[in-house]
């Protein structure tokens, strides 16, 4: 099979060869489409990414809270909820039925329902690990914060949350991984991200394999890219003297 | 706010041409690709751990390819490259089916060697010194307790398979999900098609996370 990579310098509309591969005066190529299209996929993860993470860690929390079995429960419906739903159905969810139950959404760009879909779909993930996190914590430590007179919420804030938060880091990286590739699934409601570009350009070039390819390899970068951020992450806040997630060596 | 929704409309006798036919494909579809990637994934597990590095590699970075790359793009990749492969076109449902097992392989490989490498390295030893062969000592020793350990992550990985199959959306195969939508269309009631999917495949799921703390609970006593 021969590589034809000179498709990405072609106009999408004309289908012509563009010199400088990258179209001017408001004509495109499918290099700059590409590039527009890696920019949707890495904007929809990073946000869906914070949509995860806050309600994830809120959720997570309120899991572990003792006294408050209502808001338990409430937790874990939540968690129930959003991981028993297949992500494609949930975007359909948001995309079709909530605009349909409720009239005031239809005004709402559809990549924020899709954020808000793929944020909530992981942060049933996030919060599992959260509370995982929060309950492999030796009992000590909130013994501990509770003796030294500190109200629940100032265990959770000084003692507790610091503590799991860096535990649950590893975990999270991989969620974090798994939300760019889980991105993808926004092409069924035509955000134009890297699958959809894929499809699309594909079909219009008949050079498919080139522009899988090409897809392919950004989304491998842009794991491979949160993988490495989180790393850094991982070596900056870690505990002294706490070995590694799971090595629970705390005395 | 809610008046718009009209559940009414739909029956069980309107509802089963459309939807019966994606049903067994989604359900036939995961219990395929999880037995198809339990099969695929232990040979690769057992690749990666033989300590040859002609085995090794190939298995790693096949675990890392299809790991690295979202379903959906898997999924376009093979019905794109399997008719070039075999020289004729297969239809978008079976190619699903070997795309799945192809991609669930690389999942359920990864399992399979942490279950593998969790059972202590001196049973391991007793099997060679009982004068056990490298083969033998796998399959009466090391995998059917790495399995047994193995067992409800197995039933966790099916069940997020199962939710995958919606993603079979990407190329056109007629599922679940396509038929809830299909019917939908064709009614005028897509979005209570839409909600009547997303309310089935959660009980389905539910159902089956319970059946796996089950079994969960049953491993633990039996250790």
């Amino acid at each position: 099979m021969a590589w034809n990579w000179q498709v990405f310098c072609r106009e999408t509309t004309s289908g012509e060869t563009v010199v400088g591969c990258f179209g001017r005066g408001g004509d495109e190529t499918y290099l700059n489409w590409i590039v527009t299209a890696w920019g949707w996929t890495l904007f929809v993860a990073l946000c869906a990414l914070v949509v995860a993470l806050v309600s994830g860690l809120i959720i997570g929390t309120i899991r572990t809270l003792p006294n408050s079995p209502w808001l338990v429960r409430l937790g874990n419906a939540w968690v129930e909820l959003f991981r028993n739903i297949p992500l494609l159905v949930q975007i359909f969810l948001w995309y079709f039925v909530i605009p349909g139950i409720f009239p005031a959404m239809k005004g709402v760009p559809s990549v924020v329902l899709v954020i808000m879909a793929l944020g909530l779909f992981t942060s049933a993930r996030v919060a599992e690990q959260v509370r995982a996190g929060i309950q492999s914590l030796p009992r000590g430590q909130r013994y501990a914060g509770m003796a030294l007179g500190l109200t629940t919420g100032q265990t959770y804030r000084f003692v507790l949350l610091p503590m799991a938060l860096r535990i649950v880091i590893p975990p999270l990286t991989s969620e974090s991984m798994n939300i760019v590739k889980n991105s993808s699934v926004a092409f069924a409601v035509s955000i134009a991200e890297l699958t959809f570009f894929a499809r699309q350009s594909g079909e219009e070039t008949s050079a498919p394999v080139e522009m899988y390819l090409a897809a392919t390899v950004l989304y491998a970068i842009s794991a491979f890219a949160i993988n490495r951020v989180m790393g850094v992450i991982e070596k900056r806040t870690r505990v002294p003297g706490f070995v590694a997630a799971g090595g629970m060596g705390g005395h | 706010m809610l008046g718009s929704l009209d559940l009414s409309f739909f029956s069980w006798d309107l509802l089963a041409p459309f939807v019966i036919k994606g049903f067994i494909f989604s359900i036939w579809l995961t219990v395929v690709a999880t037995v198809g990637g339990i099969v695929f994934g232990t040979i690769l597990a057992l690749m990666r751990l033989s300590g040859v590095k002609l085995l090794e590699i190939p298995s790693a970075a096949y675990v890392n390819t299809m790991r690295s790359i979202p379903l959906v793009m898997v999924l376009l990749w093979f019905f794109l490259l399997i008719p070039f492969a075999i020289g004729r076109p297969i239809g978008a449902e079976m190619s699903a089916v070997i795309t799945f097992i192809a991609f669930e392989a690389a999942y359920f490989s990864e399992i399979v060697r942490a279950g593998i490498q969790s059972i202590p390295r001196g049973q391991v030893n007793a099997g060679y010194a009982l004068g056990m062969t490298y083969g033998q000592n796998m399959k009466l020793i090391i995998l059917p307790q790495a399995f047994r350990n193995m067992l409800p992550v197995f039933l966790t990985q099916t069940i997020i398979l199962f939710q995958d199959t919606s993603l079979v959306y990407a190329i056109g195969a007629y599922d679940m999900l396509k038929g809830f939508e299909t019917a939908g269309k064709n009614l005028g009631r897509p979005i209570e098609a839409y909600l009547l999917a997303a309310v089935l495949y959660f009980f389905m799921c539910l159902a089956l996370s319970k059946v796996v703390r089950a079994v969960q609970n049953r491993v633990q006593i039996i250790r």
